[in-house]
Formats: C-alpha cells, structure tokens, sequence
C-alpha cells in the first residue's frame, strides 16, 4: 500500500499548487473525464507568448489532481508553442508511474484541457493525447 | 433442469465451481472479487456449455434442415424456455433475446416509443436509474416532442412513491419505466406498486432487473409490468446475451425494432409480414452459444435457489454495512434495508478512484466513478462513488479484507493530512 502513489503525488494531491481561478484570464477552459464525471478547469494568462500566469480549479482523484499541479508548475515562463509540444511521455516523467488505460485518462486530463484550451482544438482526439 | 434444492449454502463450496476466483491478480495476491455489479463470474458449467455448443453442435439456428442446425435450435429454444420458467413467464413467445438489458429498453423505447407517443406525451423514469433507462427515454421523447419526467428519490435512496403519484396526476403519463434494484444504492423498489399505479394511470410499464434478476426469485406475473429487461452476464451466464420480457398482448401490438433475417415472414420488393414472436424482435443471427450458456446458468442458479442466494447477500451486506460504517470518514448512501448486495460508499478526502486502486494492491476489484447514474450522484451532491457488490461466491473473510485494506488507504491519505 504504501508504494501505491509516490510521495510527490500525494503532496501535490493535498497541497495542490497554482490551485484557484484567475479572472480575467486569457485563456479559460473546463474538461471533464466522462468515466468519473471529474471536473477541471485551467485559467491562463498569457504575456508577450508565454505563460505568465495559470491556475487549476475543480475535483478529482490524487492522480488526476497532481497531475494538473505538476504540469501547471512546468507551465509558467513557456512560450505557448513550447507548452504545445508536452506529451503523454512528459506527464507520465512527472507523476513517475505506471497507469492502465483507464486510470492513463486521470492522468491526462491535464494535459486535454491545456490542449483543447490553449490551441481550440475543438473535438481534440483523444487518442493523440494518449499515443 | 436441476431442480431446486434445500442443501446447505455453502460460499467456499461454491468458489470452486468459479476457475477464475483461484486466480492471482498480482505476484502472491489472490483475487477478491466485489465487482459483480458490473458483471458475474462465470461457473465451470457455463464455460462448459459454451464450448461443447461449438466443439459439437455449432451451426445457426432457425435456418437450415441438416441434423446440426437443428440440434442447434433445439438447444437455443431450450435456453428460452429455462428464461421463461426462470422468471415465471406464461409462454416462451414472451422471451426476447437482445445483447443485454440495455438493448432490451432501447427495443421497448424505440419501437413502441416511435410508432404510440404523442407530442406532450410524458414518459415517467427515476433519479435513481441507470443511463440504460434513462437515455433511450430522452432520445425517444427528442424524436417525438414527448417528455421524460423523473420520480424524485428520498435522502435513504427510497423512491418518493407520494411524488411519484403526483406525476401520474397528469393524465399524460404513457410509460413508466423503473429499476427493481438500484446498481448503486442497493435499494430494492416496491415495483409491483409503482407497476399497479401507472397501470391504473393507464400507463405501460418497464422494469429494469438487471440488479435484481442475478440475486432475486423473479415473478413476472406478480409484478405484473409489460415489459422486464436483464442481462446475461450479470446472473453467471456470458456477455452478449440479454433478455427483454413482455407480454404477449403488448409485443403483438408493437411494431418491430430491428429489421433483417429472422424476423419476417414474407418479404418482397412491395414489402414484408413479419414473423410471429418472439422472433418478430430477433433480427439476425443470434447469440447462439450465450443463449445456451445463459441456459446453463439458470440451471446452476436453480441448484442452489434464489432465495438461498438472496438471504446470503442480505447476510454479507449486513455484515458489510455494520463493518464499513465503523470507518472514520466513511459514509454510506442507500438503505440498511430491503437491499440488493451493491454497497456505495466515499471517504473523507480519498477519491473513490483512489480508494479502487488502493484495494487493487491488495486484489480486491470494485468499481469506482458514477456507475452509470449521474443523476443519481448528482441528487447526493457527488461526482462518484466507491461500490463493492457482493454475490453468491463472496463471504465474510472478503468483507474483512475489504475493511482492513480500506483502513489502510485511510491512512495512507491522512497520513498527508
């Protein structure tokens, strides 16, 4: 059990970072992972390209949840052509451990609402995010 | 048939006619499996049934006039029958087979949903049901300009039968549409009164069993509804294969669902009769061998007896509900009583799929999320819950393992405060 989550994840589950909702924002966008009905929200403010500023908002398990405080760490300063290069491989680098399919969706729910978020990827196909 | 009999229920006994339940799911750690909600184990006899069907009888059914085409159909009618005894049916002309519950009230909805509703026509269904019965009713009532309205349900996860009379006041109630058991809370409906009431309204009924079937003595004639709908792989037999149920008079009068092979009588380039029932509702071919292996199921659920089987869960769950509600952080939503074994609970800052995974490094399987009723959830102010549902091969050591291990995720979480 006690091997279950790394020690980073479960910090970053209880004391989750860049966490609340920025307002105005410059980017604003809500996904939910319709197998557990959780919920995340990512407001961004942009300055000359890069990340200035970013905040997460919403509900969900430990590793949906570091997962978004992790990335959101890595995000600020990027330009937003480097945050679109970010991978399924980036994210499983940072949460440091291995996931089935369905739990893979937890962990990349972050990264599906940065994408569809920043760039309109409307209808993205999750299928490019999980390959 | 193997007749019911009154041995002693035995759960370890049991075990040893599911293979599967011996199996490891990791290095060293045994499976406990608390996921039947979702879907049964298979016993031997089930496997065995299937795999004899293709190793020496396989051919289609209803088609051709060689030996094995008709050893085929013989077994597939067979299977019918052991339905329709099962749940008390006068005929095995009222046994449809589908893919399982879910194609089940897709049929109803679409066929008698298309060719009888009205606009303003109301279709009445629960907060408490499963997507299953809620959005073939949706779509239905979208095509036709018809109304879904929704019978509220009590802080207990009771149906509110005093609102539910309300809703029938409209005059305009067409179907009702419930579950006999509820997949999250466990609850068992009153179904034969809502089936009473809505007749009375002059409104068709539909009961979702798929939670009741596998655990409960069905009557379909006590209960009186038009139409019933369970699944296969719920009660020990295998996926693909479903039942729908309905009463001679109302399928007469319903048009068919799906059209193809099977289900006609005639067909020319003008158009086509179509062929009596039950085979007016199964276009295609069939799924011969679930059928059969469904078959094989009820036989190995008679031996032991429903009622057997029911009065073990009951024990399991009690047990179960005394034991989780010690839990700091725990709570428990659904009834303490007159309950299906399917037991939902959260934990006080773990999210359920955490709690899953927890109990999977110790190889205990339940399920974690909505289960399908967002509604549901939504009505208790969740976004998802944790749910072990117990059957006839689980027992006590289980239950304990279960508590033990999420004492353990408790910890591991408050450790972090």
């Amino acid at each position: 059990m006690d091997d279950l989550y790394r020690e980073a994840i479960l910090d970053h589950y209880s004391d989750p970072r860049n966490w609340g909702v920025l307002s105005p924002a410059d980017i604003d966008h809500e996904e939910s992972n319709p197998l557990c009905g959780d919920k995340l929200r990512l407001t961004m403010r942009v300055k000359d390209g890069k990340i200035a500023e970013l905040a997460w908002a919403g509900e969900g398990c430990a590793i949906s949840q570091a997962s978004a405080s992790m990335l959101g760490e890595t995000l600020v300063g990027k330009t937003l052509e480097e945050a679109r290069a970010i991978t399924k491989e980036d994210i499983l680098d940072l949460l440091g451990i291995e996931l089935g399919p369905v739990r893979l969706k937890c962990a990349l729910l972050s990264l599906k609402v940065l994408k569809v978020g920043a760039y309109g990827l409307a209808g993205w196909n999750e299928a490019e995010i999980e390959r | 048939m193997v007749a019911p009999s009154i041995v002693s229920f035995s759960a370890e006994k049991i075990r040893q006619d599911f293979p599967i339940l011996s199996r490891e799911v990791h290095p060293g750690v045994p499976l406990i499996y608390l996921d039947s909600g979702a879907t049964s184990q298979k016993p031997l006899a089930v496997l065995e049934a299937e795999d004899t069907f293709y190793r020496q009888t396989n051919a289609n059914v209803h088609r051709g006039v060689h030996a094995f085409s008709e050893k085929a159909t013989s077994a597939y009618e067979g299977a019918r029958d052991k339905v329709r005894a099962f749940i008390n049916a006068r005929s095995s002309q009222e046994i449809v087979f589908t893919r399982n519950t879910t194609e089940s009230i897709n049929l109803v909805a679409y066929a008698w949903g298309l060719s009888t509703l009205k606009p303003g026509d109301e279709i009445v269904t629960t907060e408490m049901e499963h997507h299953s019965n809620i959005v073939p009713w949706q779509i239905v009532a979208g095509h036709m300009k018809a109304v879904v309205r929704f019978v509220p349900i009590t802080d207990d996860g009771q149906l509110d039968l005093a609102a539910y009379r309300k809703l029938l006041e409209s005059g305009r109630v067409k179907l009702v549409s419930v579950s006999h058991a509820s997949n999250v809370l466990g609850t068992i409906n009153p179904v034969a009164e809502v089936v009473a009431a809505a007749h009375a309204a002059g409104a068709l009924t539909v009961v979702d069993a798929a939670q009741s079937a596998p655990h409960l003595p069905l009557d379909v004639q006590a209960l009186d509804a038009d139409f019933v709908a369970f699944s296969g792989h719920k009660m020990l037999g295998p996926t693909g294969i479903g039942v729908l149920y309905g009463k001679r008079a109302v399928l007469q009068e319903m048009p068919p669902f799906l059209g193809g092979g099977s289900m006609i009588k005639n067909v020319t380039m003008e158009g086509t009769t179509f062929a009596d029932l039950p085979q007016r509702y199964e276009a295609g071919t069939p799924a011969i061998a679930q059928a059969i292996g469904l078959g094989a199921a009820i036989d190995y659920l008679n031996g032991i007896g429903l009622a057997a089987i029911h009065e073990h869960e009951v024990s399991l769950v009690n047990y179960a509900l005394e034991r989780l509600e010690q839990i700091p952080g725990l709570t428990l939503y659904g009834p303490r009583t007159n309950r299906v074994g399917a037991v939902s609970f959260t934990l006080k800052g773990v999210h359920p799929h955490d709690i899953a995974q927890g109990l999977d490094s110790a190889g205990i399987a339940i399920r974690a999320g909505h289960h399908c009723a967002q509604p549901l959830h939504h009505r208790y102010g969740l976004t998802a819950t944790a749910r072990a549902s117990f059957y006839l091969y689980n027992t006590r050591d289980e239950v304990d393992k279960l508590v033990e291990t999420l004492e353990k995720v408790r910890a591991m979480f408050a450790r972090r405060g």
